[in-house]
């Protein structure tokens, strides 16, 4: 018997705003608690909430960015229920006019090209963060109220692999947008998982079992990993499904009930009084849509075009916006395109993927990449040299000229000390030389070997090689 | 010179800029007739005396430099629901107890702008909630007409005050008749403004859609005066209407040529106290005789309005109201757990109508009721406002009764939420169509309680409303009238 996973996605994102969602409170991680506060976002009596409107521009952003239709009439409403994380005990939310309806976004997975419907994009207010001491529980409020943006998938995927490469898919339409800065440890991505399983020659989907909660990429895949086998071994021993909420326990790597389909929340979604109806004029979506920054696809093909990179260098500094933004930046500030994507590939994203931190938080910016590869091009250093240096810039940081000409570390080219660095080798080894005169062409690299060595790795490898040529002529 | 607390606001204003009076002398007059009178009416829950006299202080030192402000140095109290910073703000209510405003009210903002002192804090029912000022849960407050009986309400402290000579004017907030019903039964003018027109901005919310803040005063000049201060534009209430600032205070007249008044016949109902009746209808004739076309009109939604404002209030009230939990701010009962924590102090912090409206408003919001109650309300409220709409394509206004009957009797109707809730039959049309009304005196009862006529407006219609109210008021003496209240001067 073979079985079918259908897979659906709520995905909530944090917005790249200023400030919070519905008053001047700034949105940013890491304060100290309650310090970004006000009493709307405190709700405290008598306090009203104003719109954000950049972020409905970033959230109508998203919506053009994956095709989806952007409702010029849409609303607010109250979302109704009691927890200590929310100010007001309700929720400004949108309920049955979002933003943004329909669309999809493309990826593929293992080469095969795939696409995912968009049911809908909506905005809301965050959540305070809950905080349990030893006796007692703590709110910190800095968090609530700052927006945050929902897009819904149809059920369209059907495999753990699917779902990952969705959601690093859709990350990178966000950052390529600028919507989010999609820092995944400060929780600006997070979702819920709707998850059932059918034979896989059943027309109806199966019962849906939702997951809350997942603050990670890879809990995502390792619950689906869990879930589904799990709902198909229900399944085979003839069990049903019974529609749930459950928890994925990472720990223990397995889902667990958190609430049955009874204890669902009412949440009584009405009509938010202190907020008229958002209108957008068709002029403002169309000025919005002028904006679009390239998205992944687009800036691939812009820069095999523009910059003459191969498709493979191009399609690896473009899946993710912040490499490529470098690379544009390090091209516009002197160096030649391949150069600087041949050590953006081979040393940065090297030492990025060991370290995990992003290309900017290295200490080498474009600029002082630029003039790095303009060192080498104008035959100051060489190839080595160049890579020490570079090491040396990523620990201390630095300008690449100064540290040349600090350490001495600029390439021999003058003639005279390189014949006299040729001229010990070939007194000193005999032998090598007899070799290369009997036609053994390894002899003659061992020789430069030699003389690089001498140099101490300044002599410019190019003269050395012909002075030596000359010289045994 | 007649006793200061006497004098409107405008007059008020007028002596204090003029130099009759300082603003200390004049602040004095009241706290000193606070103090002797006020232990029998209940109409204050706190009095800023201290604060209000340093403000009087600054205020005489502003005028003798020279300064201006349309009501500077005279004092002005606040109903309990609306954030003055510094002040408690308890709506009325055990669960704010030892909350302090941490800000002031946009309306409040404006008050002092305009050089105005908040003099103190009047008690109402509990969240808004009610129609006589028995469901405070801090003090009783009598109606200085008759002792023995309600203020009306919920803004009872506001008009008990300004009726009793306690302040030259009160903000009160009305979101089904909450001023103009109290302004009614004690014998003042209270004005409801178009939604919108007045920020709501730290009003505490009980129905968002339908509250409104608004002036109870001793004449209507005073209620345009007032409203010309409160009104306009504020960016912190995106349902406040952007709108010239008004200078209705300035359109007042004394005569009705060419005015046409419909005269709703649903406003005259089977059981409605037969004083209330007559002194309504001669209200009419003399509106008729200053110049006034009557025009008998009907109003067909109106026995629909008081189910339809209580489907709507309530459900917006159980959202507003959730807030108060005991997470952030006034009391809080522990419990075993947060969520324990939080039903231990609601069931300890709101009284009991507070209680009814939260669980009506939870009921008609819940899955599988949401359509028959919620949204059958909505339809039922655009189509009072599209009666409204069509009465005011052949009315300038509408004149009815603004109150079924006069002041009634303490513990008369609180046994009977329903009868209480018919007080508002004929003030919650407008909160449902958000269009503007005002009560003014229109007579006395044989035992001599005042009454209340109310005229209705459509939407901005506020100068041709107080323009109908101020020459029918000019030519008529009963807002001269004064409670005697020599009997509770002797016991306080
Ligand atoms: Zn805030």
């Amino acid at each position: 018997m073979s079985w079918r996973a259908d897979i659906g996605l709520e995905v909530h994102v944090q917005l790249r705003t200023r400030s919070k969602m519905f008053c001047a409170c700034p949105n940013a991680f890491g304060a100290e608690p309650n310090t970004q506060v006000c009493p709307v976002c405190l709700g405290y009596p008598g306090a009203l909430p104003v719109i954000n409107q950049e972020a409905i521009r970033l959230t109508v952003r998203t919506g053009l960015l994956i095709d989806a239709h952007i409702n010029l009439r849409s609303k607010f409403d109250r979302k109704n229920y009691f927890y200590p994380d929310q100010a007001k005990n309700y929720q400004i939310s949108q309920y049955d006019q979002p933003l943004c309806v329909g669309g999809h976004l493309d990826f593929s997975v293992n080469g095969e090209s795939r696409r995912v419907g968009i049911t809908r994009i909506h905005l809301e207010e965050d959540v305070a963060k809950n905080i349990h001491f030893d006796a007692d529980s703590g709110v910190d409020f800095n968090r609530a109220g700052t927006p945050l943006m929902e897009i819904v998938t149809e059920p369209d995927l059907h495999a753990p692999e699917d779902t990952l490469a969705f959601l690093q898919a859709l990350k990178q339409v966000l950052q390529y947008g600028g919507v989010s800065d999609c820092n995944l440890e400060q929780g600006n991505i997070r979702c819920d998982i709707n998850c059932s399983v059918r034979r896989a020659d059943a027309v109806n989907l199966g019962t849906k079992i939702e997951i809350k909660n997942m603050n990670t990429f890879r809990g995502v895949f390792r619950a689906l990993q869990a879930e589904i086998p799990r709902q198909i071994r229900e399944l085979e021993r003839g069990r049903a499904i019974v529609q749930e909420t459950r928890r994925w326990d990472d720990a223990a790597g397995r889902t667990e009930s958190m609430r049955g389909k009874e204890d669902a929340h009412d949440y009584r979604y009405f009509p938010e009084p202190d907020l008229p109806p958002i209108v957008l004029s068709e002029e403002t979506i169309t000025a919005w849509r002028a904006e679009l920054p390239d998205l992944p696809a687009a800036r691939r093909a812009r820069f095999v075009a523009a910059f003459s990179l191969p498709e493979y260098d191009a399609g690896v500094l473009v899946s993710d916006k912040e490499v490529a933004d470098y690379f544009e930046e390090t091209v516009a500030a002197g160096a030649p395109a391949k150069a600087a994507s041949n050590w953006i590939m081979t040393e940065l994203l090297a030492r990025v993927s060991e370290s995990g931190e992003s290309i900017r938080d290295l200490k080498v910016a474009p600029a002082g990449l630029a003039a790095l590869i303009q060192l080498v091009e104008n035959r100051t250093i060489n190839g080595p040299t160049a890579k020490e240096v570079l090491a040396t810039m990523l620990v201390e940081g630095g300008d690449p000229g100064e540290i040349v000409s600090k350490r001495g570390l600029a390439q021999v080219s003058d003639a005279g000390a390189l014949e006299n660095f040729i001229e010990q080798v070939v007194a000193s080894h005999a032998k090598s030389v007899a070799d290369y005169r009997a036609g053994k062409q390894p002899a003659f690299e061992f020789l430069i070997g030699q003389v690089m060595r001498l140099s101490r790795g300044k002599a410019n490898p190019q003269l050395v090689r012909e002075l030596l040529k000359a010289k045994l002529g | 010179m007649s006793e200061p607390t006497t004098w409107t606001l405008a007059e008020s204003a007028r002596r204090v800029r003029e130099g009759a009076i300082s603003s200390l002398e004049l602040t004095d007059a009241y706290l000193d007739r606070i103090d002797r009178l006020d232990r029998a009416i209940g109409a204050y829950l706190t009095v800023d005396a201290d604060g209000a006299r340093a403000q009087a202080r600054a205020a005489d030192e502003r005028r003798s430099r020279g300064e201006r402000a349309p009501l500077l140095g005279v004092p002005v109290g606040i109903k309990d629901v609306l954030n003055v910073s510094g002040w408690p703000c308890t709506c009325g209510s055990r669960i704010l107890e030892g909350y302090r405003a941490p800000f002031d009210a946009t309306a409040v903002e404006r008050l002092r702008a305009a050089g105005a002192i908040p003099l103190g804090i009047l008690n109402m029912d509990e969240f808004a909630m009610g129609s006589s000022t028995e469901n405070s849960s801090r003090q009783l407050t009598r109606n200085p007409w008759d002792l023995e009986r309600v203020p009306g309400g919920s803004s009872g402290g506001s008009a008990a005050a300004v009726a009793a000579d306690l302040c030259p004017a009160a903000l009160g907030t009305d979101t089904g008749g909450s001023i103009r019903q109290p302004a009614a039964l004690c014998g003042c003018v209270g004005l409801k403004p178009t939604y919108g027109r007045v920020s709501r901005y730290g009003l505490v919310a009980y129905a968002s859609s339908l509250d409104q803040i608004g002036p109870l005063t001793k004449d209507v000049r005073d209620a345009a005066l007032l409203h010309d201060v409160i009104s306009g534009r504020d960016p912190r209430d995106s349902t406040s209407l952007d709108l010239p600032p008004t200078s209705l205070a300035s359109g007042l007249g004394r005569e009705l040529t060419g005015m046409r008044l419909g005269l709703p016949a649903e406003y005259f109902i089977d059981g409605m106290d037969p004083e209330v009746e007559t002194a309504v209808r001669a209200a009419v004739e003399q509106c008729k005789a200053l110049g006034a076309e009557i025009v008998p009109i009907s109003l067909p939604q109106t026995r629909y309005a008081i189910a339809t404002y209580y489907i709507v209030a309530t459900a917006e009230a159980s959202a507003n109201l959730a807030r108060f939990d005991g997470v952030r701010y006034g009391r809080r009962v522990p419990g075993e757990d947060p969520i324990d924590m939080v039903e231990r102090t609601r069931a300890a912090g709101f009284g009991p109508e507070v209680k009814r409206r939260i669980i009506l408003g939870t009921y008609v919001l819940s899955s599988g009721y949401y359509d028959a109650y919620y949204l059958r309300a909505l339809k039922v409220r655009r189509w009072i406002r599209a009666g409204f709409d069509e009465a005011f394509r052949s009315c300038d206004a509408l004149l009815t009764p603004t109150s079924p009957s006069p002041a009634f009797r303490f513990g008369e109707r609180t046994g009977d939420p329903l009868q209480m809730y018919l007080s508002d039959i004929f003030t919650v049309t407008v909160n449902l169509a958000g269009i503007c009304g005002v009560s003014l005196p229109c007579g006395f009862t044989k035992a001599g309680l005042p009454i209340g006529l109310q005229v209705i407006g459509p939407a901005l219609g506020e100068a041709a409303i107080l323009r109908v109210a101020h020459a029918y008021e000019q030519s008529t003496e009963w807002h001269t009238r004064r409670p005697n209240l020599a009997v509770g001067e002797g016991a306080a």
